[in-house]
């Protein structure tokens, strides 16, 4: 699986070594800002996941050879946390709250009728890769359920109606993240 | 954009921002800590550690690189006071882990704020970087030769588990959330090896309160062995939900009374690790000594299926369990199991008996608290609620 000095991506699709060498650069920034101590990893993979979306198997590789661990130290850690993934997310990540308070509220309308808006399942990527549909554990919003975090902003009292108007807020301002993470890889 | 839901008037409302601190600095760190300790001071976090004995422990324990870190990862289902605390009263807890570094002589602070909070951190950067302006962080604070001590945000991933303390610092170290055997206990054994006291965010906030108020004032209110106040989180079916002050030793009665519960047939005190109270027992206390609780309080009506509630914990249980230990990890699939064998009406008493005696055992061979709270909910409603789990009609017939 971790094959040193793998050039291209072992899963899914090949990466251009242009890519390649923006996507260690950004890493080796990116290691010079949070210290090069284990106690680093975290916020390295923190900002990855938001800028790319996911935490390849090569840059896992890449931030292993930067901060002198196993490249497995580095996976076990991905694998661990609910909000690290090494498939790519949607650009937008939708968490739909599961716990007893927004359950109580109608949490499940609200699940349904993301489904249906979004043509996917739950732990699905719409196929134009913009949301990714998923459940969070209790998100503290228990008096004004049912709650949805999309990426860091938190949606109260969702219902299903409103559910199509805050996809339509999430595509018009598509556009606008893209822009901003390209500059920050 | 998120609607504050808090009812009557807070403490730290009436709390000036500065006021704790500069009656701390007034006398020897020992002052400090002899008034915390005087007021009686317990985890509000859910525990109830003393924090007055904890903080002496981290004092007592050798080491030049001693560490702050305010748990700010609220994850138990049902609780949101210390979202509200982040948001309109982070004065307080900076203020509360500055003291705290007065106290047991520490230079770094680090709030470990859950991925889920992560629209409070720009606000919380506003508040550092104004109090490191008001020479409230920093070097020399205060004027004070020696005392430097700043504080960074670090974030969560989601993962409840990491509320744990010892989880808590995995994490913060760049490792899987695990919990840690104890002991050693972060006191001498913390963060990078150092002493390290972890405490909650509210608690924080009350060592504040304290200390610009008084000890005697603070435990004058509550029980002999609850001093003081603490925020409830409530939640569920009642008719004002949202964030309450009450005195600790307040009864379930009465609190449900306040918040619009009346006619609930049963309370989740303490959030899906805690207990499950029934009608019955409503004249019970919310205190350490008899139904303790980190803030949360969930009310459930009467046509509330309490075998859904069950199964809504214990799937919570199983998705956060960090699969260390095999009682957890084994252990709550069986019961989200024999949840649904229920809600068939498929389970006989005797298997239900085999089930309880398998929550037990998770509850004395789990590792850590996740583990051994799990089959709370599950236990409780077999003991509370059988008329309605038994011998139901279900879904296949």
């Amino acid at each position: 699986m971790f094959t040193a000095g793998c050039p291209v991506e072992t899963k899914g699709h090949s990466m251009l070594v242009t890519e390649q060498e923006r996507l260690r650069s950004s890493l080796v920034k990116m290691t010079d800002r949070f210290g090069r101590d284990r106690s680093a990893l975290m916020p390295i993979l923190q900002e990855l996941q938001q800028t790319r979306y996911h935490i390849s198997e090569y840059s896992m590789q890449v931030i292993a050879d930067l901060l002198d661990i196993h490249p497995v130290e580095v996976s076990s850690v991905v694998s661990f946390y609910s909000f690290l993934e090494d498939k790519p997310q949607g650009q937008f990540v939708i968490r739909l709250c599961r716990t007893i308070a927004c359950d109580m509220n109608g949490a499940g309308n609200v699940a349904r009728q993301l489904e249906n808006d979004l043509g996917v399942e739950f732990g699905e990527t719409t196929p134009d890769g913009k949301f990714t549909l998923g459940w969070a554990n209790c998100l503290g919003m228990c008096d004004q359920g049912p709650a949805m975090l999309v990426n860091e902003k938190i949606y109260t009292q969702v219902t299903p109606e409103k559910v199509h108007s805050i996809l339509e807020e999430c595509r018009s301002t598509f556009g606008v993240h893209a822009t901003v993470d390209k500059e920050r890889c | 954009m998120i609607v504050e839901t808090t009812h009557g008037s807070l403490t730290f409302c009436s709390i000036e921002p500065g006021s704790g601190l500069n009656s701390a600095l007034e006398r020897p760190s020992a002052n400090a800590l002899g008034r915390i300790e005087a007021s009686g001071l317990r985890g509000r976090g859910g525990a109830g550690f003393p924090t007055s004995l904890k903080w002496d422990l981290a004092i007592k324990s050798p080491g030049e690189n001693k560490y702050v870190i305010c748990n700010a990862d609220e994850g138990e289902p049902g609780t949101f006071k210390d979202r509200v605390i982040l948001s309109d009263f982070a004065d307080l807890i900076f203020e509360g882990m500055t003291i705290g570094a007065f106290v047991i002589g520490a230079k770094r602070g680090i709030v470990y704020l859950r991925g889920e909070y992560a629209y409070l951190r720009l606000h919380l950067e506003t508040v550092l970087r104004r109090r490191r302006a008001q020479n409230l962080l920093g070097k020399k604070i205060r004027g004070r030769d020696g005392f430097d001590f700043d504080i960074e945000i670090r974030m969560g991933a989601g993962a409840y588990v990491c509320g744990e303390e010892t989880a808590l610092i995995e994490s913060l170290e760049g490792q899987r959330g695990e919990p840690r055997n104890r002991p050693p206990f972060p006191i001498d054994t913390g963060y990078l090896g150092n002493p390290t006291i972890v405490n909650n965010v509210e608690t924080f906030a009350w060592v504040v309160c304290i200390l610009a108020k008084g000890a005697k004032w603070f435990n004058s209110i509550g029980t002999e062995k609850s001093t003081g106040l603490k925020l409830f989180s409530v939640s569920g079916d009642c008719s004002q939900p949202g964030v309450y002050e009450f005195p600790m030793g307040i009864t379930v009665a009465e609190l449900l009374k306040e918040v619009g519960g009346e006619g609930a047939k049963a309370v989740q005190v303490g959030g899906a690790a805690g207990q499950c109270v029934p009608a019955a027992q409503f004249e019970r206390t919310i205190a350490y000594e008899d139904v303790p609780t980190g803030g949360s309080v969930i009310v459930f009506g009467p046509d509330r299926d309490m075998l859904r509630v069950v199964e809504n914990f214990l799937e919570f249980f199983a998705d956060e369990s960090c699969g260390q230990c095999t009682p957890c990890r084994e252990g709550t699939p069986k019961l989200i199991e024999g949840v649904k064998m229920l809600q068939q009406g498929r389970c006989s008493m005797h298997y239900i008996h085999e089930l309880c005696s398998l929550g037990e055992t998770m509850q004395l061979a789990s590792k850590c608290g996740l583990g051994q709270m799990a089959p709370n909910a599950f236990l409780s409603i077999v003991e509370h609620f059988q008329d309605e789990i038994l011998g139901r009609v279900g879904r296949d017939g």
